[in-house]
């Protein structure tokens, strides 16, 4: 085997300038490397950064600071050997099947034989055979889904790179699409030699990859490294999976410790600063019932409950972090665990409920008890919304500003803590009459 | 059923910039009449072939029109595949480009079209050909705009994914120009070419017959056709060219735009499968026949192999250094000032020198007057039409018959009816400051009733069943749940039908009858005055006054209407 990795990050780091002069950062200390023959996973949630660092792979964005090496030679614009499958399909609706396989052949000014040689071998093999005239709207979510593969595999690539391949699909159709894919990849009959796969579905992860680094937010950096040596084809149901499957949960909810943990952590409410994350209040009250209800008892497993509900943990963790940072509830090792208030919130009739939230929300939301806090001190017990996102910008970026205070209001509205007019995008404590 | 978005692509009421591009426009307008003062002399030398009111010449005469409208439909297309695309992919170059875009929008080029056929004619002295060029670009003029805004925003709203999946594939821009942008802002572009045809007819009507102080230029074609008949106070021919214009529309419907409609509908990025795939007895006959078939398998034959062709640069766009980069920023702000400054200069020395206040005023009280009638019209087609397009939206029946006969009203030159008005006017003695006023919505109502008709029959049936449901009858169900679930379209085709009314304006208020004048007082018939009076001042200041009004009354009242429909009544 070569030396040399396929694929080779160093200490990558990505930030987006903001209108104000300052910088997001989303990507920091980003290590990685591709050796031939491995699937490595990026694993996490949305924001983590995953997306980013796979288009920095694929040359269509370029680092802050770092280095990305592809057969050791810096990255720079989409290289030939790195093809990319999107996670909605991005197949050109105008054509067909066989056109879209053919078009990165096109585009490299492949003799027409030859173009028409290989584009039938890539539909062939990835069983698309009989569909080469048909046009991506008339085909199904999963055979769009192949034609990405085939397009991708038609420019025998060395490096394949899936950003969420299957999460826009069923969940049958993406079991089929995975076998397939993972029987093709066993036989040696793609002309890849590894693959970079980014995905938010844990079990997902552990199912295909031979390396899976688990990301976290804020900025998005590698938490952890997770090895994976089940010999292939891997049972879902086999205790040592389940095993992998609980010890990521634990790594993804694991406090962060260490200098990034005060700076980085999500919810740190420690101040008006720290960006919401809008999750109804349904939600919320939905899950603190489902813990608080048998089998759980108060004390909820993630993969188990997340599996019960059938949520992802796309969905999951937010609401679960935000129970946390409401201190309904506590999250640790994997598990969710209600507090004394979560329980009794769990329990209560709507206005003991109401109740409870108010006096969490105000206590532990900062932002919350802060416009509160206004209204009731000004004499109109009113204030434009501006005057709160121009405070929050002092920290975030507009978007999220906006964000948090969608969030506020939801759950002010929820709590009856105050009032909010979007037409005149005013904060009041009056009732609507 | 698509709507016509204007507003989709800027979101603020007004900027400096828009500021900028008025002073560009009206500076280029008012330096166009300048220079084209010093040619007036050659025209009055230039005779043409008279024209017949006999019908069978009405086949040539149509031809011909259609031939124009042709002509201008193809500089339309390649003035949207460049401008936009410019536009688009230059930053520093849109900022001023798409606001100009929208104030040339609001120039009523109806009564610059006398000013264009000196210009033109000077190009091509003592030829048809100049009034050709002329009565061209006027079409052009009424088409070319709300193309080129539809292409410039598909190109604007590109899914990342697509142009992910281009870039990563390695096309060169050359292909990803025509394998990816052109085809994903196909439809839209499509949808506004239709409606520019539908403006076209109208221009190319008034186009063809032009006076300018002493001189006619007619050419042939079924708008000189009618001036003709006009002044020879002809019903039967006039007639004639009516029916002769029905035809033409209708065949250019089905023959054109019905199959391009069905053929672009493969262009759709949304793939959930539409509701109803539209139908063309003209594609599927195209589409079965071989020679067609050949055809277009060479077009695309010869697409790729022009991306072949194109060089390719192989080396990644490196960033340019950026010193170069900020003297080019110099440059570019160096250009617009000097175009500004330009722009001003005419403003002030041509226009504003000499015209005495006094005239100014007056000039104002005018728009004011047309203005009013805008609005008057509006509010009246609105209560007659809303009702009616309600009524019919909400039977689907009724919306299938009805639907294409509105599109077909409204790409009906309205002016061939204007004739047939005046007759009556001047008949019965009726007075002109009213009377007149109708003709400028004849044509455009038909914009409001369209759109309502839409709106109407997208109202969810659930919402429909919830509200019978409920009780919700009479005027409750008018004013909770028709009313508002039709808003945002009906602000569409309000918007279309005031811009339209302005333009009309025109040759709405100035109305001939054989040798009978009739006048409303307006703007409209201030510049029509001033276009046979050849008083290029006068012209100038009637236009630049009316572009600012209309500018004004979009960015003050339809724009923030527009938004505040979309916002708050969008059905999604």
């Amino acid at each position: 085997m070569n030396d040399c990795p396929l694929l080779q990050c160093t200490d990558v780091r990505k930030a987006f300038p903001k209108p104000d002069g300052a910088e997001l950062l989303v990507l920091e200390g980003m290590n990685l490397e591709l050796r031939e023959g491995q699937i490595v996973g990026l694993l996490g949630r949305s924001g983590s950064g995953k997306s980013t660092l796979l288009r920095l792979i694929a040359g269509l964005a370029e680092p802050s600071a770092g280095d990305v090496r592809y057969l050791g030679k810096p990255i720079a614009g989409p290289a030939p050997g790195i093809a990319m499958v999107f996670q909605s399909f991005a197949l050109f609706p105008w054509l067909t099947v066989f056109e879209n396989v053919a078009l990165g052949l096109e585009a490299q000014r492949m003799p027409r034989a030859e173009i028409r040689k290989r584009s039938l071998a890539a539909i062939d093999l990835i069983g698309l055979d009989g569909f080469e005239s048909a046009y991506p709207r008339e085909l199904s979510g999963g055979m769009r889904q192949r034609v990405g593969f085939a397009r991708a595999l038609v420019v025998h690539p060395n490096i394949l790179l899936m950003d969420e391949p299957f999460s826009a699909l069923d969940v049958l159709t993406a079991e089929t699409l995975r076998t397939d894919f993972l029987d093709l990849w066993a036989e040696g009959r793609m002309p890849i030699k590894g693959v970079i796969l980014v995905t938010h579905n844990i079990e997902e992860a552990v199912l295909m990859c031979d390396r899976v680094l688990v990301f976290g937010s804020n900025p998005g950096r590698i938490l952890s490294e997770i090895k994976v040596s089940l010999p292939q084809p891997r049972n879902r149901l086999d205790p040592s999976f389940r095993e992998l499957v609980e010890r990521i949960y634990v790594e993804m909810t694991a406090r962060p410790t260490g200098p990034a943990a005060g700076r980085h952590e999500r919810f740190p409410g420690s101040g008006i600063g720290s960006e919401l994350p809008h999750v109804s209040s349904n939600l919320l009250a939905g899950l603190m019932e489902a813990v608080a209800a048998p089998p759980f008892n108060g004390k909820a497993d993630l993969p188990e409950i997340g599996s019960n509900l059938q949520m992802e943990i796309d969905e999951l963790f937010p609401v679960a972090e935000t129970l946390q940072m409401l201190r309904f509830a506590e999250l640790e090792g994997g598990d969710l665990k209600l507090t004394e208030d979560g329980l009794a919130f769990a329990h209560a009739s709507l206005d003991e409920r109401k109740r409870i939230f108010l006096r969490h929300l105000l206590n532990y939301v900062p932002l919350a008890a802060h416009i509160r806090r206004v209204l009731d001190e000004r004499a109109s017990h009113s204030a434009r919304k501006s005057r709160f996102v121009d405070e929050l910008e002092d920290f975030m970026s507009e978007e999220a500003a906006e964000k948090s205070l969608r969030a506020a209001v939801s759950w002010g509205r929820y709590a009856e803590a105050f009032a909010y007019d979007d037409e005149n995008a005013m904060f009041s404590l009056e009732n609507p009459t | 059923m698509k709507r016509f978005e204007p507003y989709a692509f800027l979101s603020d009421y007004a900027s400096r910039w828009d500021v900028l591009a008025f002073i560009v426009v009206i500076g280029l307008i008012v330096f166009l009449g300048e220079t084209s003062r010093g040619l007036f002399a050659p025209l009055t030398q230039l005779e043409l072939t008279p024209l017949s009111l006999d019908p069978k010449h009405l086949p040539e005469y149509a031809a011909r029109t259609t031939f124009r409208m042709l002509a201008a439909l193809t500089l339309s297309l390649a003035f949207t595949l460049t401008y936009a695309t410019w536009a688009a992919k230059s930053e520093r170059a849109g900022r001023l480009l798409v606001p100009i875009l929208d104030i040339l929008q609001s120039v009523p080029i109806l009564g610059f079209i006398s000013v264009t056929v000196v210009f033109f004619m000077s190009l091509a002295p003592g030829r048809v050909l100049g009034a050709e060029f002329a009565a061209i670009f006027a079409i052009f003029t009424s088409q070319a705009w709300n193309m080129a805004f539809s292409f410039y925003q598909s190109l604007r709203t590109i899914p990342t994914e697509l142009s992910e999946a281009a870039e990563s594939f390695r096309l060169s821009p050359w292909m990803r120009f025509w394998q990816l942008e052109v085809p994903f802002g196909m439809p839209a572009l499509i949808w506004n070419m239709m409606m520019s045809m539908s403006g076209g007819w109208f221009f190319v009507v008034a186009s063809e017959s032009i006076s300018v102080g002493h001189t006619t230029v007619a050419l042939p074609g079924v708008g000189s056709y009618i001036a003709l008949a006009i002044a020879q106070k002809n019903l039967v021919a006039i007639s004639w060219a009516i029916a002769t214009m029905l035809i033409v529309i209708l065949l250019y419907d089905q023959l054109l735009f019905r199959p391009l409609v069905a053929w672009v509908d493969r262009f759709r990025v949304e793939s959930e499968p539409g509701m109803r795939v539209p139908e063309s007895w003209a594609l599927t006959m195209m589409r079965r026949s071989r020679l067609i078939q050949a055809a277009t398998v060479a077009f695309h034959a010869g697409v790729l192999w022009t991306s072949r062709a194109v060089q390719r640069s192989d080396a990644p766009e490196s960033d340019a250094s950026a010193a170069p980069k900020r003297s080019l920023d110099l440059l570019w702000v160096l250009l617009i000032i000097g175009a500004v400054v330009l722009g001003l200069w005419h403003i002030v020395l041509v226009l504003i020198k000499n015209t005495p206040l006094r005239e100014a005023l007056q000039v104002c009280g005018l728009a004011t007057l047309t203005m009013l009638r805008v609005f008057i019209l509006i509010a009246l087609a609105s209560v007659i039409w809303v009702p009616i397009g309600v009524w019919v939206g909400m039977r689907p029946r009724a919306a299938q018959l009805v639907q294409p006969v509105a599109q077909f009203m409204a790409a009906f030159p309205a002016n061939l009816l204007f004739p047939i008005a005046v007759y009556g006017i001047v008949r019965w003695k009726l007075n002109p400051d009213v009377w007149l006023s109708p003709l400028m919505i004849l044509g455009t109502q038909w914009y409001i009733l369209f759109n309502v008709i839409a709106g109407a029959s997208s109202i969810p049936a659930e919402m429909r069943y919830a509200a019978a449901n409920f009780g919700v009858n009479g005027w409750l169900w008018w004013r909770k749940v028709a009313l508002p679930a039709i808003l945002p379209f009906y602000v569409t085709g309000a918007i279309t039908a005031s811009g339209g009314s302005w333009n009309a304006a025109i040759v709405a208020e100035l109305a001939t009858w054989g040798d009978t004048q009739i006048q409303a007082r307006g703007l409209g018939s201030y510049i029509a005055e001033a276009t046979t009076a050849g008083d290029f001042h006068r012209i100038v200041l009637g236009i630049g006054t009316m572009s600012l009004f209309v500018v004004i009354i979009n960015r003050l009242f339809w724009r923030p209407l527009y938004y505040h429909a979309e916002r708050k009544y969008r059905l999604t």
